[in-house]
């Protein structure tokens, strides 16, 4: 990059590299690892383990009560009967989108600034499919019986049903969730080798030794290796369309006005993506922040990421104004058209404007570049997403149920304390998670930062 | 353990633990000897009868206790279980049936045709026995009062019978006692009275020839012993009213059939009253648009919303104490000699309902209410009279009742010979005064000045606990008996099982009053008909008839020939009070308070109000808003000085300036469904103004959730209710289904199923002949082993019935027009839920039937999401009573008991279906419905026949033919869904004088 550039404007700030190209092969590989192999478990990851910890304590009080007297622990009702449960499932399903995002399709795009932040978002991605897969077992009112959603050979002689967007939901998540766990176990190979190579115990060198596979670094196995994570990329990249897609469509197949819209799939990726983006800033800008990871993560990730949350928030907007159009204009029904008022004005009214505002309008300072640059305020409007996005899902599910066609069945929603305890004891599950991968396997994929380091420091032949 | 006041034990309770440890202590002989001294002890009988009294009885049949036999009997089980294990197992040996007893196929239900006794009155019933256990009741078609029909209350009788908490022993002074000693008690108790002085009888209505004739019986023995009547739901307004008009006690029969205009002065006919059900069927029969011009118009005027009232063509809502006036204007309009009263403002309704009647001489009824004062069912007689409709449309018959006398004197009279000390005995039959007596009357206090008192009940209710002694009382499944119906009808009480809990019936107790304490039921109720019929030899045949049949015939009372008197209303009324005013209504559900402990009927959504659980007042919106009075703000109603706190509900189309108190809660000891549900309005209900109370209604500030099943109360402009007027309907015949955008057969690029073949079902509601009554709710209830739920879990949505009645209002809150709406599974033939099923856990039959697989269902709720009609319930906990011994053999063992976890619906009584389905695939031809007698229980149960159920695809049958009315339309088949199940539209027929007035919709107008 050219330090002499002619003219800069007022308040120009130079974006810098996706790598501080100060760092020899050596420094970066040592200061990934030390986090593992040197350091005592620093305080603030020991106690956020610890309070993640009780509430996985919470979450599995909660799944014994729940498994134990029913879901009617749960606020679910008639006709309000999907609630917390599937807006949280669908949740955390958006949030692991960007996992696959990072890992698949930026890496076909030759996205150099994915490189470190894909092992840190792949991560997240299937701590965040862990949660969500959580839900759709557990809200079933027999959870014991939920392998019957799998097709196996039995004495039934019984097949699930095909023609159920929950069977699809089960082909969707299970394949996102395996395809995302090899993917992101493929590319720690390397990075665990180096780590056995560097282990100062017998347990780490044992345990790093058995996971690395016998990776050496010859030049065969980096050629399979190269081979194998481009396959995977290809096959993880309609897995990127198609997850959400399908979820989508557990609400556009049934006929309920608010769900039965054909917009929902490329509506619900673009979702998706935007707080999938917005809980990796969410995660990366602390962690960066105090592990002094800034050298890696720069402040060009972060611009660019808020650059991938600002297209699709624009595209969830588009949606939200599509969604409002079909149903009050274009459709000509009125079932429609009652369901969008009811939205908008009913006595959920409060939720659908809180989306707006959170999903539509706080985002667009995003445009803003001074925005995009300066990290708390980033970090703010990456958790207000968050909130966007799960009152998005809120709105779609809770005011479409509980006035339908029939006024008489017509009826209101409240969580109980069971419903929220379960919901913050995942938090806690996924934040545990996160704890153990921060403190026992390298955040940064090793390799290719020193891959790119030296594609930086020798320019091209 | 049950409070007793004449329980002067000091010793303090024995608890299981206790006397566990206690043995515990023991070891080899002296076991046995602390045993045995255990069991001597007063402390362990108590405690006997508490933990178990049916073994305390079989302990105290031996009299006196002997303790050797008593050991003999427990010592061992006690010594082995360790006093831990205190379920009631019979050791009985089982016994392959070597030879058959006759008619019990096993898995094949016998009906016996008996009798219900509901307010003293009978309705002939069929009850289901499953290999000895009645689990069904169902209308007898050859009754009178029923044709086949079951309301709500009697289909919920069969719950109260298996009810657990019903009195189990006979007591005295709240300790298990033997009959024989109640022999020995009551025979030392009357013997020293002279001619029976200061012996009362108190007992309800008594329709019962039988139990008449013993009564009199009674008092022939000893001739200063005096009878008493009260029931709180009692008819002495009507009683009066025939004295004042009539000279004499009358009862009156109705032929709505007959009658081309009907005008009902606050009667709510439709669901009150001993030919409710009877009266309900001929007015719909009359109130058809089949007939064209000749179909039947009704008014009513109504002092709070009742049924009635939503089925009337024209409404008028007043204040109760108005409706006088309007009876004396519309008397004097037909030339009678009355003073009137001020009908400021309705003078243009009443002279278009004058017009009406006097056009429709002969065929028309005016109908006064129960609670309306004598006077207005005196002029309510002799309009009839004017209008010629004697003999033609209205019919005096001699009175159904044993004893027809003015109840709540009866009551009062008793109550003032309590205080005064002059009741030496006291002997209460059925009848709960602790609770219900007039509050007045004091019944509770004077109570403790008899020296003997004794209940005869099925509870240890609130007069039982203040009684010395309780007898436990037969249910009427469990006993002989007789019972007369609204038209005088008797018939014959049979029992279709052993007493569960050893009671005796108040054929037997008057019988032991009498000195024959041996005799059964069955030999008093025998001889006392071997009598009446002096049928001589052939009497065992002729009782075998009566018992097939259910009725007795010939037993209806005489026509009694009568002339209304002139003159009773030649003064004029009191100058009408603008003061705010009460009226007292009983429950739909659970009536004056008697079935407060059933759950079916508690958890039944109140017609029109959809509140359960709980009784409510009810007020005007416009009173409610000028009071500050919000949706279950706890109220304050002062009546004199008595005042009780009650829970409001806002009800459209109710008076203002007045508010309406359901009876039937506050219960306290009513058993553990029924406590503490309700507010206890007899605390404000005084003799001097049983009905219609002046008084005052005040905030309190705080407020309570009255619970209902239906939250929203508008259609919203759906055409989900279809209405037009008569008139409308003539012109335009097709005019249902105008409202149906895309046609009757949406198009659909996929093709559809084959239904051409084998029997389709179907099902058509009639919602021009539905009343609202919920009958079907609770019958389906009973058919389909429904669960009931509870106050909270209907609070968060939870109900669990197959079949609901919607309700909606449209038009003025001040007068709305009503649409009632029974809706269930439409078993759509292209099914939302079906499709969206991952484990194929609902399916569809090849015969039409939308199927539910419990066994598979994993519970996802999807096909709850995706059903339009929401007619899909989950059992969210695992509602069903798994554990209630008693409960369990209610069950229909056709039925599966759903478990948590699953959902379920309306399965059109599938078991019904497989039923004659398979008796006809054996003889290799389809089922023909009419042939087979194949009903849903809905269908069955329902008093004005709107719902009919049957094959599709046999032009001959009744659903095929409803199916092609020009009537007929499908709710929400826009959506493609092709619902098996249909609507009728409903047609009103106005008065084109008064259209406009009534809030109802026009033609083309949508609720």
């Amino acid at each position: 990059m050219s330090a002499s550039a002619p003219e800069k404007p007022m308040g120009y700030t130079e974006i810098p590299e996706v790598l501080d190209l100060n760092h020899t092969y050596d420094t970066a590989t040592d200061k990934i690892n030390d986090v593992i192999l040197k350091k005592k478990t620093p305080m603030p990851i020991a106690v956020a383990m610890g309070i993640c910890f009780l509430l996985v304590g919470l979450l599995f009080t909660t799944i014994t009560k729940l498994v134990s007297t029913g879901i009617g622990i749960w606020g679910n009702n008639q006709p309000v009967a999907w609630a917390f449960d599937i807006i949280n499932f669908v949740w955390w399903i958006g949030i692991g989108h960007a996992g696959t995002l990072i890992s698949a399709i930026l890496f076909l795009f030759r996205q150099e600034w994915r490189t470190s932040i894909n092992r840190f978002a792949e991560a997240m991605t299937i701590f965040a499919v862990m949660c969500a897969g959580m839900y759709p077992v557990l809200h079933v009112g027999r959870p014991w019986l939920a392998y019957w959603l799998l097709p196996y050979v039995n004495v039934m002689q019984m097949w699930p049903q095909f023609r159920s967007p929950l069977m699809w939901d089960v082909f969707a998540v299970s394949t996102y969730f395996t395809i995302s766990l090899l993917f992101w176990y493929t590319g720690l190979i390397p990075d665990l080798a180096s780590l056995r190579d560097r282990a100062k115990t017998r347990v780490s060198r044992v345990v790093t030794g058995i996971l690395s596979m016998g990776w050496r670094g010859s030049a065969r196995h980096w050629q399979r290796y190269d081979i194998i994570y481009l396959l995977l990329a290809g096959l993880s990249t309609p897995l990127v369309v198609s997850v959400h897609s399908i979820v989508s469509l557990d609400f556009a197949v049934a006929q309920l006005p608010g769900w039965h819209t054909t917009i929902f799939p490329p509506y619900f990726v673009a979702g998706a993506v935007y707080s999938g983006f917005a809980m990796v800033l969410t995660l990366a800008i602390p962690v960066r922040a105090y592990f002094g990871f800034k050298d890696f993560i720069t402040q060009r990730h972060l611009d660019a990421m808020s650059k991938v949350m600002l297209a699709t928030g624009l595209i969830v907007i588009y949606g939200y104004a599509m969604e409002a159009f079909i149903a009050l204009v274009y459709s000509g029904n009125p079932n429609e058209a009652f369901m969008m008022k009811n939205r908008m004005f009913g006595p959920y009214g409060w939720s659908y404007w809180l989306l707006i505002l959170c999903n539509g309008v706080i985002p667009q300072l995003l445009w803003l570049k001074r925005v995009r640059l300066h990290t708390p305020t980033l970090w703010v409007i990456s958790i207000v997403i968050n909130i966007g996005m799960w009152l998005e899902r809120f709105v779609i599910i809770v005011t479409s149920l509980h006035r339908d066609f029939v006024p008489s069945s017509w009826g209101m929603y409240a969580p109980t304390k069971w419903d929220i305890f379960m919901f913050i004891g995942t938090i806690g599950f996924f934040g545990f998670m996160m704890c153990l991968f921060l403190r026992f396997i390298p955040m940064f994929a090793g390799f290719e930062l020193r891959e790119l380091l030296h594609k930086k420091k020798s320019p091209p032949h | 353990m049950n409070e007793n006041p004449h329980n002067n034990a000091t010793e303090p309770e024995l608890t299981l633990a206790e006397a566990r440890a206690q043995l515990a202590k023991a070891r080899g002989r002296h076991y046995w000897r602390s045993l045995e001294q255990l069991a001597s002890s007063g402390r362990f009988h108590a405690m006997m009868q508490r933990e178990m009294p049916q073994q305390a009885i079989a302990v105290s049949e031996w009299d006196p206790i002997d303790r050797r036999d008593f050991i003999r009997l427990m010592g061992a089980s006690l010594a082995l279980a360790g006093l831990t294990a205190c379920t009631k197992q019979h050791e009985e040996k089982i016994v392959p049936y070597v030879s058959a007893p006759e008619d019990i196929i096993p898995g094949k239900p016998l009906f016996y045709a008996t009798a219900i006794s509901h307010a003293g009155y009978g309705y002939g019933v069929l009850a289901e026995s499953h290999m000895g256990r009645p689990t069904k009741i169902e209308g007898n078609p050859d009754h009178p009062a029923s044709l086949g029909s079951a309301d709500a209350i009697i289909q919920a009788s069969i719950l109260q019978m298996y009810d657990p908490d019903r009195s189990q022993a006979h007591t005295k002074l709240g300790r298990s006692a033997t009959w024989n000693e109640f022999a020995r008690d009551i025979e030392a108790a009357l013997t020293p009275l002279s001619g029976g002085a200061g012996f009362h009888i108190l007992t309800e209505t008594v329709t019962s020839p039988t139990l008449a004739s013993q009564l009199r019986a009674i008092l022939e023995k000893y001739p200063q012993a005096r009878w008493h009547q009260y029931a709180p739901i009692n008819q002495d307004n009507a009683l009066e009213g025939a004295k004042l008009a009539l000279g004499a006690p009358a009862s009156v029969l109705y032929s709505f059939d007959k009658a081309a205009v009907v005008l009902s002065l606050d009667a709510d006919f439709l669901s009150h009253g001993p030919g409710h059900m009877r009266y309900a069927r001929d007015f719909m029969a009359r109130h058809t648009p089949e007939l064209g011009e000749k179909m039947s118009r009704l008014y009513a005027v109504e002092s709070s919303p009742n049924l009635t009232g939503a089925q009337a063509d024209h409404k008028l809502s007043v204040r109760a104490s108005q409706v006088e006036a309007i009876a004396r204007a519309l008397a004097r309009g037909l030339g009678l000699n009355v003073a009137l009263g001020d009908t400021t403002g309705l003078d243009g309704w009443i002279s278009a309902v004058l017009r009406d009647l006097k056009r429709h001489r002969g065929e028309a009824i005016v109908i006064a209410g129960d609670h309306q004062p004598p006077i207005v069912h005196a002029l309510a007689h002799a309009m009839n009279d004017a209008l010629d409709n004697h003999g033609k449309t209205v019919e005096l018959i001699e009175p159904v009742e044993a004893e027809p006398i003015n109840q709540v004197d009866s009551i009062k009279e008793l109550a003032a010979a309590m205080n005064a000390g002059s009741v030496k005995v006291l002997l209460m039959i059925g009848a709960n005064p602790a609770y219900n007596a007039p509050a007045d009357c004091g019944f509770s206090a004077a109570l403790a000045k008899v020296p003997l008192t004794i209940h005869h009940g099925l509870f240890l209710d609130e007069t039982a606990k203040l009684s010395h002694w309780h007898l436990a009382a037969t249910h009427y499944l469990e006993e002989w008996g007789d019972v007369r119906a609204y038209d005088g009808t008797a018939s014959i009480v049979q029992p279709l099982i052993e007493p569960l809990y050893g009671g005796r019936s108040a054929y037997e107790l008057l019988s032991t009053v009498l000195g024959r304490s041996s005799r059964k039921g069955l030999e008093i109720v025998q001889e006392y008909w071997k009598e009446a019929s002096a049928a001589g030899d052939a009497f065992d045949s002729q009782w075998r008839h009566w018992l097939r049949d259910g009725v007795i015939p010939a037993t209806a009372s005489g026509v009694k020939k009568a002339v209304a008197k002139a003159g009773f209303a030649a003064e004029a009324p009191a100058a009408g009070s603008a003061e705010f005013e009460f009226i007292f209504q009983p429950d739909y559900g659970v009536w004056d308070g008697c079935y407060a402990n059933n759950g079916w009927l508690q958890e039944m959504p109140r017609p029109l109000t959809q509140v359960v659980w709980d009784n409510v007042v009810l007020v005007a919106p416009q009173t409610a808003a000028s009071a500050g009075i919000k949706q279950g703000a706890i109220v304050r109603l002062r009546v004199g000085a008595r005042e009780v706190e009650a829970p409001a509900h806002i009800q459209p189309g109710h008076p203002e300036g007045a508010a309406t108190v359901y009876l039937g809660g506050g219960r306290t000891s009513a058993g553990r469904t029924g406590d503490g549900t309700g507010f206890n309005a007899y605390a404000i209900r005084a003799s001097d103004q049983p009905w219609i109370a002046v008084g005052t209604l005040s905030t309190t500030g705080a407020s309570t959730d009255v619970v209902t099943a239906q939250e929203h109360h508008s259609l919203e402009g759906r055409h989900l209710y279809r209405i037009a007027t008569l008139e409308d309907f003539i012109k335009d015949p097709k005019w249902v289904q105008a409202y149906d955008e895309f046609g009757q057969d949406p198009a659909s690029i996929y093709p559809g199923f084959d239904y051409s073949k084998g029997n389709q079902w179907g099902m058509v509601i009639n919602l021009n002949a539905c009343i609202g009554c919920n009958a079907c709710v609770v019958a389906c209830q009973a058919e389909n082993n429904i669960p009931v739920v509870g106050k909270d879990q209907v609070r968060r949505g939870r109900e669990m019935h197959w079949i609901r009645v919607d309700r909606y209002f449209s038009g003025d809150p001040a007068n709305p027009s009503t649409a009632l709406q029974p809706v269930t599974c439409m078993h759509c033939e292209n099914a939302p839920c079906e499709a969206v099923c991952p484990v194929a856990a609902t399916t569809h039959s090849a015969d039409g039937i939308n199927q539910m697989v419990y066994n598979r269902c994993v519970g996802t709720r999807y096909c709850s999401n995706n059903c339009p009609y929401k007619v899909r319930r989950f059992n969210f906990y695992k509602f069903a009573d798994h554990t209630t011994p008693s409960l369990k053999l209610q069950r229909n063992p056709d039925v599966t008991v759903r478990s948590r976890g699953v959902m379920e619906k309306c399965t059109y009584c599938i078991q019904r279906i497989s039923a004659v389905r398979i008796a006809a695939k054996k003889q290799g031809r389809l089922v023909n419905v009419k042939q087979d007698g194949l009903q849903t229980a809905c269908q069955q149960a329902c008093p004005t026949r709107a719902i009919v159920f049957g094959d599709i695809n046999n032009p001959e049958d009744d659903v095929a033919k409803l199916r092609a009315s020009p009537l007929s339309y499908g709710m929400l088949i826009e959506l493609n869904t092709r619902p098996r199940t249909t609507y009728l539209g409903r047609i009103r027929n106005p008065n084109r004088e008064l259209e406009g007035s009534s809030g109802a919709p026009k033609h083309g107008e949508h609720v």
